[in-house]
C-alpha cells in the first residue's frame, strides 16, 4: 500500500433516505458515524459531522448562503412552473405531487438559479434542490439550467452548478431526457467563448444529471463521501448479480479513477472555487 | 425477457405467414394459386387490424421484436464501400455500438449505430446493444472524423440503453455519454438520426443530437425502460405496460412532442416482414434530408441545431 493512502477506512454505503436538512430537535445521530451529535454545532459545523467528518445533504438555500457573499442573492426565472405534459399519473398524479413537494419542500421546482459574487467573483449559480422530487430534472430544471448557462454567456460571467439530483424526472417522460442535450448544448456554446463552467457533485449526483452537466465542468469537484454515479447501485447490483465494491461510486472513487479534479470538504469549497475562478481567468 | 403472451398479437399472422410461404413453394400450375392469394388476402385484412390497434406496450415489443433489421442490416441494405472502423483509442473496441465510412446513394457518409446480436452468441457479444463509454468514445471518435473530413453523419438508435455495469461506471459511463451531447451539438457537418427500434434513454441519446431526428414507426424513445419506470413508481415490474401508456414512448406521442421531426412508416406488419422496403424508406428520406442539409453553412447548421434542441421541453412561466 503506498504510504499517501488515506489512513480513514471508507464509509459504509449508507442507506437511501430522505433526511431533513438541518435535524429537529436538540441532539441528532450522525449518519456516519451514528454518534449522537449537538444539533447546534452540527449546524454551526455547515452540517458536518464534528467528530466522524459526514456530510450531510445541504438544501438549496443553505448551499447559495455557503457560496455567495450577500446574503440574499438576486434570485433568477422564478416565475418557471412544471406543468404535467404527459398527464401522467402513477399512484398519484403527477400534477398532485407537484403540489405536495411545493408545500413541503417550499420551492417551486427542483434547482434555484442566482446572480452574485463568490469572494468578489461576479458569477451564475445554479443549485439542484434535492429535497424537491429528489432534485429530479423535467423541463422546468432543464430550463432554467440551460437559461442559466445563456445568462452567464450574456454577461460573460462564469457558470457554477451545484448538483444534487436522482436523475430525469419520469413524470414528464422523454421531455425530461431532451433537457440533457439542450444543456449540454448551452454549456458548448459557454464553452466556446471560454467562460469557466466548474460542476459541483455532491450527495446525491446519479442518472442523467452526472450523465449530461454534472460531468462537463472545466473542472469537475465534490464533496468527500458523495454518492456520484450513472447507474444507482440498486440497478446495477440486479443485473450484474454481485455485490459492489466498498466505496464504489463514492467521490474517493471517482477522483481515484480519473473523473474528478479534486474532493473538497464543505468548510474549504468557497475559497477553493474562488481560487480555481482566478486560475481561469475570472 | 418478454412472456410469450406479451406478443401473442403476432402469432396468427406468423401461422398465415408460414402458410402462405409453403404454398409459394408449390410448383407452378398445382390449383393452389387462389388459395395463395386468399390468405395473401387474410394475412393483410389481418395485419391491419392487429397493427391498427396496437398498444403502446405492444409496439415496445415491436421496437424490440427479435428479427427486427439492426444497423448493419441497413449498412447492407443501403449502403456501399462500407468499412468498419473500431476501437476508441483509449481502452476497447466496443462491439454494441458500430461505425464507419460508407457510400451513401453516391456521396461518402460516416455511419454510427447501435448494433444488436441476431443468436444468442452474438448477443451476448453485442452486450444485447447495451454500449460502454468505450463505445460513445468510439462514436465520438468517427464523428470526429467525419467532420474533419466534411462528411455527413448517419446515426442509427437502438438500445435498452447503457450498461450499468461496475466497469461501466469505472471507466466513466456518464462521462462518455454527457461528452457525446457536448460535443454533437458542435459538429461542423450534418448529423442525421434514425431511432430504428429502442431509444433506451441516455444510452440512445449520446447518438442522438443531430439536426433531424427519424423515428421508424414502430421505434419508441424513452427516459427510461417501461419496466424500470413500473418498478420504481409502482414498485411492480409487471405494471410496464400502463408504464408505458404513461411515459408515451411510441413514435406518435414522440411527434407531438416535437422529439422526432418525422415519423417514416413500416411495411404492413412491421419493419421484419420486409427489411428491404424499411431500408427503402429511410434511405428515401435520408438522402431527401441530406441534399437539403448539405448547401447549409456549418453556423447555420449549428445554429438550428441548438434551437431544435433549445425549444424542447413544457412548462409555464408567469
Amino acid at each position: 500500500m503506498p504510504w499517501f493512502r488515506k489512513d480513514k477506512k471508507p464509509k459504509p454505503v449508507r442507506r437511501e433516505r430522505v433526511r431533513s436538512p438541518v435535524p429537529e430537535g436538540l441532539w441528532s445521530k450522525c449518519d456516519g458515524c451514528k454518534e449522537a451529535i449537538y444539533a447546534r454545532e452540527l449546524e454551526r459545523n455547515l452540517s458536518v459531522c464534528p467528530q466522524c467528518g459526514y456530510h450531510n445533504r445541504l438544501d438549496a438555500r443553505q448551499r447559495i448562503a455557503l457560496l455567495i457573499d450577500d446574503p440574499e442573492p438576486r434570485e433568477l426565472f422564478t416565475g418557471l412552473r412544471s406543468s404535467d405534459p404527459l398527464h401522467f399519473k402513477d399512484t398519484k398524479k403527477y400534477k398532485d405531487r407537484l403540489k405536495r413537494y411545493q408545500q413541503v419542500a417550499g420551492d417551486r421546482d427542483a434547482v434555484v438559479v442566482v446572480e452574485g459574487d463568490l469572494e468578489g467573483i461576479p458569477i451564475v449559480l445554479a443549485v439542484m434542490q434535492y429535497p424537491f422530487m429528489g432534485g429530479s430534472m423535467g423541463s422546468v430544471v432543464g430550463e432554467k439550467i440551460t437559461r442559466a448557462a445563456e445568462a452567464a454567456l450574456a454577461a460573460r460571467k462564469p457558470l457554477l452548478v451545484v448538483s444534487a439530483s436522482g436523475g430525469a424526472r419520469m413524470q414528464e417522460g422523454v421531455l425530461s431526457l431532451m433537457q440533457m442535450a439542450k444543456i449540454s448544448a448551452a454549456l458548448a456554446r459557454l464553452s466556446a467563448a471560454r467562460l469557466p463552467y466548474l460542476s459541483i457533485l455532491t450527495d446525491p449526483t446519479t442518472g442523467g444529471v452526472t450523465a449530461s452537466f454534472a460531468m462537463l465542468g472545466d473542472l469537475n469537484l465534490a464533496e468527500p463521501g458523495a454518492l456520484i454515479g450513472f447507474a444507482g447501485p440498486r440497478v446495477i447490483q440486479q443485473t450484474i448479480r454481485q455485490d459492489l465494491p466498498e466505496g464504489f461510486q463514492r467521490s474517493e472513487f471517482l477522483l481515484e479513477h480519473g473523473f474528478l479534479d479534486f474532493v473538497v470538504p464543505r468548510a474549504e469549497m468557497k475559497s477553493r472555487l474562488a481560487r480555481c475562478l482566478r486560475h481561469l481567468g475570472a | 425477457m418478454q412472456a410469450l403472451d406479451d406478443s401473442a398479437f403476432e402469432e396468427p399472422l406468423i401461422a398465415l405467414r408460414r402458410q402462405i410461404a409453403e404454398l409459394e413453394g408449390y410448383p407452378e400450375g398445382s390449383g393452389h394459386e387462389k388459395d395463395l392469394e386468399r390468405l395473401r388476402h387474410r394475412l393483410d385484412k389481418e395485419t391491419d387490424s392487429v397493427f391498427r390497434n396496437l398498444s403502446r406496450w405492444q409496439k415496445t415489443l415491436m421496437a424490440r421484436h427479435a428479427e427486427r433489421p439492426y444497423t448493419l442490416d441497413y449498412v447492407d441494405l443501403m449502403m456501399d464501400e462500407w468499412v468498419e472502423f473500431h476501437g476508441d483509442r483509449a481502452y476497447a473496441d466496443d462491439p454494441a455500438i458500430v461505425s464507419g465510412f460508407a457510400t451513401f446513394r453516391g456521396q461518402h457518409v460516416a455511419v454510427i449505430g447501435h448494433q444488436k446480436g441476431r443468436d444468442t452468441t452474438q448477443r451476448i457479444r453485442r452486450n444485447f446493444g447495451q454500449p460502454r463509454p468505450e463505445g460513445y468514445r468510439k462514436a465520438l471518435r468517427i464523428m470526429k472524423l467525419a467532420e474533419k473530413f466534411g462528411r455527413p453523419i448517419l446515426t442509427f438508435i437502438d438500445t435498452p440503453g447503457a450498461y450499468p455495469g461496475i466497469g461501466a461506471e469505472e471507466r466513466g459511463q456518464a462521462e462518455a455519454i454527457a461528452r457525446n451531447l457536448l460535443e454533437m451539438a458542435s459538429l461542423r457537418v450534418p448529423v442525421v438520426v434514425t431511432v430504428t427500434g429502442e431509444g433506451g434513454s441516455g444510452g440512445a441519446l449520446a447518438l442522438g443530437v443531430g439536426d433531424r431526428v427519424f423515428i421508424l414507426e414502430y421505434g419508441i424513445y424513452s427516459v427510461i425502460s417501461p419496466e424500470g419506470c413500473a418498478a420504481i413508481l409502482w414498485k411492480d415490474q409487471g405494471m410496464k405496460a400502463v408504464a408505458a401508456e404513461a411515459m408515451r414512448v411510441t413514435a406518435p406521442d414522440l411527434l407531438d412532442l416535437g422529439v422526432v421531426d418525422e415519423i417514416i412508416p413500416e411495411p404492413r406488419g412491421g419493419a421484419h416482414t420486409d427489411p428491404v422496403l424499411t431500408s427503402q424508406r429511410i434511405a428515401d428520406r435520408l438522402e431527401a434530408t441530406l441534399e437539403e442539409l448539405n448547401d447549409r453553412s456549418p453556423e447555420e447548421l449549428l445554429e438550428a441545431r441548438y434551437e431544435r434542441f433549445r425549444k424542447l421541453g413544457v412548462f409555464s412561466e408567469s
